[in-house]
């Protein structure tokens, strides 16, 4: 399972990208893309919206199921990704790149610190089994 | 349920050792997917996929009065049912709500084999045995001794044909031949719950790994319960448990044609023959989602402000590129054309009434 080390992670199984220009880039984990199987909708904040962190952001269904979608961070909404609503399989295609769900303006960048470094959710998600 | 007292197919290991998704469904342990839901449905609808369906009941009756009896329980007229021939039909109780649906084959004059849902295999064991008489004839349940395995899609037939020496192309629909099959004795029915072309094996369970692997060879795609679930829905086929149970009847979920409530004996007919007479109040429809979301069973259809039904099924149609659903609505507002909105959690979404199939080889050809 592909955790890429550059990433911070919720438990939630969703993943956080802090960019140079201090906008978050969110997304799912690859275990979640694949726990889900094939993802047919996705429903995702308008821009603006404000959130905090480990809200519910949206929600997310496969072909069987429902899931609701957290935020790993909290802040306001600059953009969801158009791409991922008009063609929901590409977070299944690519979890960590073009498959991103949302951007978002941070409130606070300490909030990172309450997140898992790569190793530590590669544990969790051994634990999980 | 704990998991151990989960019943599994002679194609258990097989399942697994193909990495399938597994889930508990009517007290069995089945797939529910290999790699794609959707890749699945597709190749069924473009090639041919292959589904274990061992779980589905099968129980024998023999004897003289197999099918006076037959009669008595489901809702056509078994009398008239022809050697080889197979007849849909649903198992009502004397309200005339729905049991269970099943087909019916006739094997030989006085041979008859049923095919009920898994989930539903028990009450209908225990609903047949409240009827049967003292004499004439035999139930045997044979759910262990021959597994099922559903082989659908356009290129279904010739894939079959390449393994036994029957030429099934000249079988037509709803009929049933034996036949051998990988040196054993097979039933093939022309049935299926796909929407496609195709047949419903039948074969000692020792062989039933053997099949899978030949039609592997041929190119048959694995398939699960998941793409199963989208493919009958699609066709507009109901599922017990989700658009038919024993609180719905066969009128008003669209089965009226299945039913001959007029037989002498029939222990629905008193029940039907009412209903049948006043009209359904509501009716299973088929809609299609006009705006974003996907209809799930339990959600709530709407006509502006008021609640006017549930939906029983809803999915993604991976075959036409829309949402759609099922679901029970006042036989007034049960026409084509007719908006209405599904309320998906808390967002009311637009849909359209829509007649049933969706999907049909013939239609969307």
């Amino acid at each position: 399972m592909n955790v890429p080390d550059n990433l911070k992670y919720y438990k939630e199984h969703d993943w956080v990208r802090v960019e140079p220009d201090g906008t978050a880039v969110v997304g799912i984990t690859e275990f979640a893309a694949e726990s889900l199987g094939d993802i047919v909708f996705v429903e995702l904040p308008e821009p603006g919206t404000k959130i905090k962190q480990f809200d519910k952001l949206g929600e997310i269904e496969s072909v069987k199921a429902v899931s609701d979608l957290y935020t790993p961070i909290g802040g306001r909404v600059v953009e969801s990704n158009q791409a991922v609503t008009d063609a929901p399989e590409t977070v299944n295609d690519s979890p960590y790149d073009s498959g991103w769900l949302v951007k978002i303006e941070l409130s606070d960048a300490g909030e990172i610190d309450n997140l898992l470094s790569a190793a530590e959710y590669e544990a969790l998600l051994a634990a999980e089994g | 349920m704990k998991e151990s007292d989960l019943r599994q197919t002679p194609l258990h290991e097989k399942h697994l050792e193909l990495g399938a998704k597994m889930a508990p469904f009517g007290g069995w342990d089945m797939p529910i997917q290999y790699e794609s839901i959707l890749v699945e449905a597709k190749a069924v609808r473009s090639n041919a996929g292959m589904f274990d369906v061992s779980h589905m009941g099968r129980i024998e009756f023999t004897g003289p009065g197999a099918a006076e009896f037959l009669n008595r329980i489901l809702s056509s007229d078994v009398p008239k049912l022809r050697i080889g021939r197979a007849r849909y039909g649903v198992i009502c109780n004397p309200q005339g709500g729905i049991i269970d649906d099943a087909i019916v084959y006739r094997l030989d004059e006085e041979r008859y084999l049923l095919v009920p849902n898994a989930g539903n295999a028990d009450e209908v064991i225990d609903w047949l045995k409240k009827w049967m008489p003292d004499s004439g004839v035999t139930m045997n349940i044979i759910t262990n001794n021959l597994s099922m395995i559903a082989v659908q899609g356009p290129r279904a037939i010739e894939m079959l044909d390449s393994i036994t020496t029957n030429d099934l192309s000249k079988v037509r629909p709803f009929r049933i031949v034996e036949a051998p099959l990988l040196g054993t004795d097979a039933l093939l029915a022309r049935t299926g719950y796909t929407g496609e072309d195709g047949f419903e094996v039948m074969l000692p369970s020792g062989s039933a790994v053997a099949l899978w692997d030949a039609l592997t060879e041929r190119g048959a795609t694995p398939c699960g319960l998941g793409a199963r679930d989208v493919l009958r829905l699609e066709a507009g086929l109901p599922l017990h448990g989700n658009d038919i149970d024993a609180t719905t009847n066969p009128y008003e979920s669209g089965l009226g044609r299945f039913v001959d409530p007029d037989r002498d004996g029939y222990v629905a007919g008193d029940a039907l023959q009412q209903i049948r007479d006043a009209g359904p109040g509501r009716s299973l429809v088929g809609f299609v989602m006009r705006g974003r979301g996907i209809a799930r069973q339990g959600h709530h259809i709407m006509n502006g402000p008021d609640q006017i039904g549930e939906v029983t099924s809803g999915s993604v149609s991976p075959t036409l590129d829309m949402n759609i659903g099922m679901g029970y609505v006042p036989t007034g507002l049960s026409d084509g054309g007719t908006r209405l909105q599904i309320d998906v959690r808390g967002r009311l979404i637009e849909a359209e009434i829509v007649p049933l199939p969706f999907y049909s080889r013939r239609k969307n050809e």
